[in-house]
């Protein structure tokens, strides 16, 4: 595919605060249709870069299209096609549902005609239909992510930005959101995500970079970014308190990859079963050992030597 | 185009007012019932029956404080709604995080809070002068030729405390501002009496305070009287913090929220 039928191009993309360079010289190409994902902790840019695309911040260097518009001048145009649902919902909490949906859908200039038929459709995607003259003060935390999508789907966007999406809510509501999420991408809506959460970023995109300290560090598919950087599976060992220090050393070798962490020691190999077996072949009793499958987390502990949520 | 979003900002805001339009108008109308009650009446005979005719230049005090106590309400509706609901939308709910991510930009939303508020301030106005012309403080045409010169006292206030709002990190800056900023100009501007009654060092202070031009305006173009200073400097204070509230209030928003 061609840079210019992608949505979103950056080149050594920077965003400074003081000296500080929050997103520093990323490049990206974001495609038709996809869903992409800024996969990082806490600090590593993915907001900013974000807000960059959202045309809320300027730009302090290199070159940023979003439709092939520029952000420094045509930032209502831009605006006017994507969707945005940031990190803390920002809801007009006073009103009710269905008029929060209204009011957004005005600053988009569409008329009242167009709207209520089109509010009725989002508050059935958004399974708040019942609730619809509610104060959104009465709503709990996963109806107000849901309300704050809906609305960002008010003007139809051809791309909708989405900053931790669901940060703060329950098992049950996350999933919820990711079905609705799958939904739209399959409707052909292009996503943006920003996650910290591994399992996210492996269930919702389609190919992601990884960010770290304002650089993104690998670039891929979830799957392919495991295959490049882990190995298929990881056992997790954890020893009884104060007894992993005293082992540690006689685990050297024992597996492709050794990675020890504060309160458990991760090896990475391709047969869990034989490493397994290893360890108690060395005389080790761990108090527990666990065999799974290698996820996004590990390729981003592999690359920056940090876990994502500490 | 930047015209259109502005009266969306506008319109919307009217919108969100529309829920608690009731709770509003009822204490836009019993605040001057009851001021006007007290002071006025009450308070009134007093000042009345003793020397207070000949400062307040042959007028009952009731007549000489209405005018006064208009601009001093356009005040703190004006101040009051470039604080708190401006406030709410940077950081307590932060909707204008989310109107900024629409077509609309900073100008537009400062433009549209503002126009509003001007409307509110003209519904401020006439509620008030209707109030006044109830308690017979005021003929109906001295009602009406007041709204002008009080809403103009309103908006000088609106602009810079929205721009003060926009730049101030919380609501502690606001109480401060309120406390001793609004309640001392509303005693010591010329709202209950001349500030000539003030001790001299005090007036010149009271020049600088914009509500004192603003009532001496709303109580010329309602009584009749000669203002102080010509109409053209009280006006050209109050416009000038209109217009620079404005600006500034953009300055500040932009700067807030475009990082």
């Amino acid at each position: 595919m061609s840079l210019s039928e992608s949505l979103v191009v950056a080149r050594r993309l920077t965003k400074k605060f003081g000296d500080f360079a929050a997103v520093d010289a990323v490049d990206f190409d974001i495609r038709p249709g996809e869903a992409f994902g800024f996969l990082g902790p806490n600090g590593a840019g993915k907001t900013s870069t974000m807000k960059m695309i959202g045309a809320v911040s300027p730009i302090t260097a290199g070159t940023l299209s979003v439709f092939g518009l520029n952000p420094e001048v045509d930032g209502p145009e831009i605006r006017s096609r994507l969707g945005v649902v940031p990190q803390q919902d920002n809801l007009d909490e006073e009103i009710p549902v269905d008029e929060n949906l209204l009011i957004y859908g005005r600053y988009f200039g569409m008329s009242r005609a167009e709207l209520w038929p089109r509010i009725d459709e989002l508050l059935e995607f958004a399974e708040l239909t019942g609730r619809r003259k509610d104060k959104v003060a009465a709503l709990s935390g996963g109806m107000k992510r849901r309300l704050t999508i809906a609305r960002a789907l008010i003007n139809e966007p051809d791309l909708l930005l989405l900053d931790e999406p669901t940060t703060g809510l329950d098992p049950q509501a996350r999933h919820l959101l990711w079905d609705r999420l799958y939904r739209l991408k399959r409707q052909g809506v292009t996503l943006i995500i920003t996650t910290h959460f591994m399992d996210e970023a492996e269930q919702l995109c389609d190919r992601l970079v990884v960010m770290d300290k304002g650089k993104i560090v690998a670039e891929g598919s979830p799957r392919a970014l495991i295959e490049q950087y882990v190995t298929r599976e990881v056992i997790e060992v954890r020893f009884p308190v104060g007894v992993q220090e005293t082992v540690v050393d006689q685990m050297e070798g024992i597996a492709k990859r050794v990675e020890v962490l504060p309160d458990r020691v991760l090896l990475y190999s391709d047969n869990g079963e034989s490493t397994m077996q290893e360890v108690h072949g060395r005389g080790l009793e761990p108090e527990s050992m666990l065999d799974r499958r290698s996820t996004l987390e590990d390729v981003f502990l592999r690359l920056t030597g940090r876990t994502l949520i500490d | 185009m930047a015209g259109v979003e502005t009266l969306r900002v506008m319109e919307t805001q009217g919108r969100a007012y529309r829920r608690i339009w009731r709770g509003s108008v009822i204490t836009t109308f019993l605040n001057p019932v009851m001021y006007l009650a007290a002071m006025g009446v009450g308070l009134g005979v007093l000042v009345d029956d003793g020397t207070g005719a000949e400062a307040l230049e042959g007028f009952e005090y009731l007549t000489y404080l209405a005018p006064g106590l208009l601009a001093a309400s356009t005040m703190m509706t004006g101040a009051g709604d470039g604080a708190w609901p401006v406030m709410a939308g940077i950081k307590w709910q932060r909707h204008y995080e989310a109107i900024l991510a629409t077509p609309v930009n900073v100008r537009d939303l400062v433009s549209g809070h503002l126009l509003w508020v001007s409307v509110r301030l003209l519904m401020v106005s006439v509620i008030f002068g209707f109030v006044m012309i109830l308690f017979g403080a005021t003929g109906v045409v001295q009602a009406i030729a007041a709204v002008i010169p009080a809403m103009l006292t309103g908006m000088a206030f609106a602009g810079p405390v929205t721009a003060f709002t926009s730049w101030t990190e919380d609501h502690t800056g606001l109480t401060n501002l309120f406390r001793f900023g609004l309640v001392p100009m509303f005693l010591f501007s010329g709202t209950f009496f001349p500030i000539t009654q003030l001790p001299g060092w005090m007036q010149p202070l009271a020049y600088l305070t914009p509500l004192w031009h603003g009532v001496e305006m709303t109580r010329s173009w309602s009584l009749g009287l000669e203002p102080t200073f010509s109409p053209v400097v009280h006006f050209g204070y109050l416009a000038l913090l209109i217009v620079g509230g404005w600006l500034a209030s953009q300055h500040f928003l932009g700067k807030r929220m475009i990082t």
